[in-house]
């Protein structure tokens, strides 16, 4: 799964159950696991 | 007053268990209001258990080292008899019905237990601001925030409510508040002391050990934790011949800059001492936040499930947040970041192969003002929670054994603090290394 669509899934589920908060927070956690990624390739 | 000196004054005849214990019960009569170090206050137990060890060594029965010594004791470690709040609503009514392996080993070395500390909801926080108990606060100035999650217990040992404490420390509990309260935290290897009867936050990080005004104290507990009470002091290691490694790319790239010259300072006394000191990087640092946030928010999240559907309103607001964000962690990254610190523990063990210790501050920052977000680090703005982590969950991520020493203060009179970091399984050895460099970070 892509960064990119896994983020839009989990931002769209977490409006689904009420906590617009996580929003950010995922933004956060999508760009510490771009950089995860990114160490297990090289 | 130190256990140490506890010890020497008991063993004359020159105080009692019980008169300790008194001492300690009025410091949290006197403080406690101020500093919300304590959810539940053990007085009338304490000073049973405190006559009891008095008879005891009369009679010719001397337990060791910790024989009489009043210690509190993080909420998150089951004590029989009490409710293990974890500082959560969602424990409301829970009550233990034994004792954590680690607090039986303490009763078996004679410890008496004045009390149950405040800490950061279910552990999951670095400031303790979120707390069914309200925030505990920094005796250094309770505007600030005393480190967490073991902040109660490092504000309790602060102010004298108590010789020692029992920390859990999974990203840096027990080293962050020791380094903001300015005492010495000490995070054993993982595994070494049973995690049976804690609260996990996350199984796969999670240690716990002491927090003590110095290092032979944390010495001391640190032996009676695993279930060796009687144990001596060991002999500090000998300043000639000492190699010291410090970490200074990523971990030394934002400091404050008080922390950055208390730490240059000290760099120069281990030089002046005869030190062999060195400067080192660990490849792959950056990889560090990413490989901790994707396992620990994960164990989390599912020893956390069922309550967060059950009773999600009972959590605080921040807390029940970030149980929740670790829910979409994919299990593709999960295995990702545990081939992560793989790679971490073998660099780490690499920069450890040719010295005795590695050094580096414990946390960048002062302590910060409660409610803040972000703090100025030399005219930048950074968040408070990465910037608390940032130096100490490597070691979480590894599992080596690290130490929190005082390292000085800034022109605000705020501690500082160094970290000390030895191999894997060889806790004692790098207690060691700390004996010899405790004056020296510390003069």
């Amino acid at each position: 799964m892509t960064l990119e669509s896994w983020l839009a899934s989990a931002i769209a589920d977490a409006e689904k159950r009420g906590l617009p908060e996580l929003k950010t927070m995922l933004e956060a956690l999508a760009k510490s696991t771009a950089v995860l990624r990114q160490a297990s390739r090289s | 007053m130190t256990i140490e000196e506890f010890g020497r004054r008991l063993r004359a005849r020159e105080t009692t268990s019980a008169a300790a214990t008194d001492e300690c019960l009025a410091r949290i009569d006197a403080d406690n209001a101020k500093l919300n170090a304590f959810i539940l206050v053990m007085a009338d137990e304490a000073r049973r258990q405190a006559r009891a060890l008095d008879t005891e060594l009369s009679a010719g029965r001397d337990r060791g080292p910790l024989h009489g010594v009043p210690v509190s004791i993080k909420d998150l470690l089951d004590v029989r008899g009490t409710a293990t709040t974890a500082a959560s609503k969602v424990r409301a009514g829970h009550v233990a019905g034994r004792d954590a392996a680690a607090i039986a080993h303490l009763r078996q070395a004679g410890v008496v237990i004045v009390g149950k500390t405040n800490l950061h909801e279910f552990a999951f926080g670095t400031t303790n601001e979120d707390s069914a108990y309200g925030p505990a606060r920094n005796p250094h100035d309770p505007s600030r925030s005393p480190g967490g999650s073991s902040g109660g217990s490092a504000a309790s040992v602060a102010s004298g409510m108590a010789l020692a404490t029992i920390g859990t420390d999974t990203g840096g509990s027990i080293r962050i508040p020791a380094a903001a309260c300015g005492i010495v935290g000490l995070k054993p290897t993982i595994g070494e002391v049973s995690t049976d009867g804690v609260i996990p936050l996350s199984q796969t990080f999670d240690h716990v050990g002491p927090l003590t005004q110095s290092v032979a104290d944390a010495c001391l507990v640190y032996h009676a934790l695993l279930g060796d009470h009687a144990a001596a002091l060991p002999a500090p290691l000998p300043l000639s011949g000492l190699r010291i490694a410090v970490l200074r790319k990523y971990f030394c790239d934002v400091l404050d800059d008080e922390v950055r010259a208390r730490f240059e300072e000290a760099i120069a006394r281990f030089r002046s001492a005869g030190v062999h000191v060195d400067e080192i990087d660990i490849h792959g640092a950056e990889e560090i936040s990413p490989v901790y946030l994707h396992i620990q928010l994960a164990d989390a999240s599912t020893y956390h499930a069922a309550t967060l559907d059950s009773t999600p309103d009972l959590y605080t607001r921040p807390v029940r947040l970030r149980l929740e964000m670790g829910r979409y962690i994919l299990a593709e990254d999960y295995v990702r970041a545990l081939q992560g610190r793989e790679r971490l523990q073998r660099m780490t063990d690499a920069a450890l192969a040719q010295h005795d210790a590695l050094l580096l501050p414990a946390l960048p920052i002062p302590a910060p003002p409660i409610g803040a977000t972000t703090v100025d680090v030399s005219g930048k703005p950074e968040p408070v929670r990465a910037m608390m982590l940032r130096l100490t969950q490597l070691f979480n991520v590894t599992g080596h054994p690290a130490i929190a020493i005082p390292m000085g203060s800034t022109d605000a009179g705020l501690p500082c603090s160094a970290q000390l970091v030895g191999c894997r399984m060889q806790t004692d050895a790098l207690l060691r290394v700390a004996l010899a460099c405790e004056g020296i970070i510390h003069p």
